[in-house]
């Protein structure tokens, strides 16, 4: 199986004397797509939000989006989402990046399967959690089979907010715990054997290995898979609205409703603008929080 | 803990891990085979009676559902040619060569990868109403290209690290140019991971949903129609499952044949 880093890490020894313009070459068309279609835009949402239609600065799309009924709803499920779902990722995906690394029989159909959803769309996912959550679902086909209740339950109403919650959380721990997964997989095994070779000479076994040695060994792959998949928490927009509606408003679909809804793509910005900050600002704070003493002999 | 347990405990997480990410996909296949009045009844039974194509052959009808589809494959037909052409150069030049910038650019990569599309949809549409690419299949492959370039790069980069330069350099002391010594020597080598790079950004592209969904208005792809239908149309319940298990089929058999390249694409670590 592929190494994760080495490809990147290790170049092939190509000595050079002069400088050579064709590496530069090599890299232009990237460049040019990237700064019309990537760093362009990106500017553009800034300047679109700030900007009022005689061309001077101006506050109000900001204040609009404040304003909005759904903005405050739009940043508490967005921030709670993410803090219910995040954790319960990583510690699943930690438990079957582990589990991989057992290297049983049949582990690596085992990594296979554990990252199919990685293939499957926000859109998707939620629609099929949504045939399990529905009225006429499965899940409602099980407890009447199991004799607990006699009428369907509606899990998915404005009624039982704690149940819509539960089924975006099922459902975003079943879609994206893949990612997390993949990343953590790749961080062990760039771990040299040794350690946990020493690990045993000095009799460490079972929890004392995996708190001790694993864990911080794989300090790098944790901090990335957080950060990742925070930043892709703040997207979360597809699943939500297969399954709830705009009954539980997210920062993503509100910048869906604006634009697509009420044709306002300023407001949309700002929300786009709200997004681009909280996720800088997660970045940034992961990386601080995270850098530790033992994170050197990682790298 | 005696060896016999520890084994009986690993082939229990793995079986229980395995029916959580199958049985929702196994689901609401069933649930697609199952006739549209067998769905709105109560009870009703899980596995369907009797099997039916029915449900998914009324998706399949459904107005604009077929043409959707055919665009979604446009739209990752161009999003593939693009982000190979423009991406492979790059891999290959960070494969091959050592070069001031090559540091930053890695990390610019990096960067790229995780500010995706939320953000740059809404920007673009207003920009691409005054280019002329509004609602139409190559704005959206542009944006989804954005996207897959990161990814098409830094596969390519494994791909052709794991071609030996030394025969780029046999074939040209040979005479080949540099060029042909790469179109002749290391490009068929590279070709199976080439193709796993193409095959990862179809998925993407017929994945994505929001930039689509943004950028189009007729020109719909298939995650742009299912979405409207679902976010505001109001669709019923077996359009959305059917829907549903249309949009995943593509991707279950596409992860399996690139399963050998999932950690490379997923599994860099910032450092």
């Amino acid at each position: 199986m592929t190494v994760a880093e080495q490809p990147l890490d290790s170049p092939a020894p190509v000595a050079r004397a002069r400088v050579d313009w064709l590496p530069y070459a090599l890299l232009a068309p990237t460049l040019v797509f990237l700064t019309v279609f990537f760093v362009y835009p990106m500017i553009q949402a800034v300047v679109l939000s700030v900007r009022d239609p005689s061309g001077g600065l101006t506050l109000r799309h900001f204040q609009a989006m404040v304003a909005d009924t759904y903005f405050r709803g739009a940043v508490r499920n967005s921030l709670l989402l993410s803090a219910i779902v995040i954790p319960l990722q990583v510690i699943l995906a930690l438990a079957i990046a582990l589990l991989v690394n057992t290297r049983f029989r049949g582990h690596q159909w085992f990594l296979y399967v554990c990252a199919i959803p990685l293939g499957i769309s926000d859109l998707a996912a939620g629609l099929v959690w949504l045939s399990i959550f529905t009225d006429r679902g499965t899940l409602n086909m099980l407890l009447l089979w199991l004799g607990v209740i006699d009428q369907p339950i509606a899990f998915l109403s404005f009624e039982e907010p704690v149940w819509l919650y539960a089924a975006i959380v099922v459902t975003e721990v079943w879609r994206a715990t893949a990612i997390v997964m993949v990343i953590l997989v790749a961080g062990l095994q760039l771990i040299p054997k040794d350690y946990f070779e020493t690990a045993d000479v000095f009799g460490a076994t079972g929890w004392r290995k995996l708190r001790y040695v694993t864990l911080p060994l794989m300090r790098p792959a944790l901090q990335t898979a957080l950060i990742i998949r925070t930043i892709l928490a703040f997207q979360l927009f597809a699943t939500v609205i297969a399954l709830a509606g705009r009954i539980v408003p997210v920062l993503a679909g509100e910048a869906y409703f604006q634009y697509s809804l009420y044709r306002n793509p300023s407001v949309a910005s700002a929300y786009a603008v709200l997004i681009m900050a909280t996720s800088m600002v997660i970045t940034v704070a992961y990386l601080r929080l995270l850098r530790g003493r033992e994170a050197e002999i990682a790298t | 803990m005696s060896a016999a347990a520890r084994r009986a405990l690993l082939a229990l997480a793995v079986t229980g891990v395995t029916a959580w990410v199958l049985a929702p996909i196994v689901l609401i296949a069933l649930a697609s085979f199952t006739t549209r009045s067998q769905l709105y009844a109560w009870p009703r039974s899980v596995i369907p009676d009797p099997w039916s194509v029915e449900t998914l052959r009324f998706f399949l009808q459904a107005q604009g559902v077929l043409q959707a589809t055919w665009h979604s494959l446009v739209v990752a037909i161009l999003t593939i040619a693009l982000a190979i052409v423009i991406g492979a150069p790059a891999g290959y030049a960070l494969s091959r060569f050592r070069f001031a910038g090559r540091e930053a650019f890695r990390l610019a990569i990096l960067g790229t990868k995780m500010f995706p599309a939320t953000i740059l949809a809404v920007p673009l549409a207003v920009s691409f109403i005054q280019w002329g690419l509004y609602d139409t299949l190559l704005g959206v492959a542009f944006v989804h290209t954005a996207l897959a370039l990161p990814f098409a790069i830094i596969i390519t980069t494994s791909v052709f690290v794991g071609v030996p330069f030394e025969l780029e350099e046999a074939a040209m002391t040979l005479g080949c140019g540099r060029l042909q010594a790469f179109l002749r020597v290391a490009l068929p080598i590279a070709l199976p991971g080439l193709a796993a790079a193409a095959i990862f950004t179809f998925v993407l592209s017929w994945n994505e949903v929001f930039a689509a969904t943004i950028l189009t208005l007729r020109t719909r792809t298939l995650p742009a129609l299912v979405m409207n239908a679902v976010g505001s149309a109001g669709a019923p319940a077996d359009f959305r499952f059917a829907a549903g298990f249309f949009m995943i089929v593509p991707a279950l058999i596409i992860i399996m044949v690139i399963r050998r390249y999932l950690l490379t694409l997923w599994g860099v670590t910032v450092r």
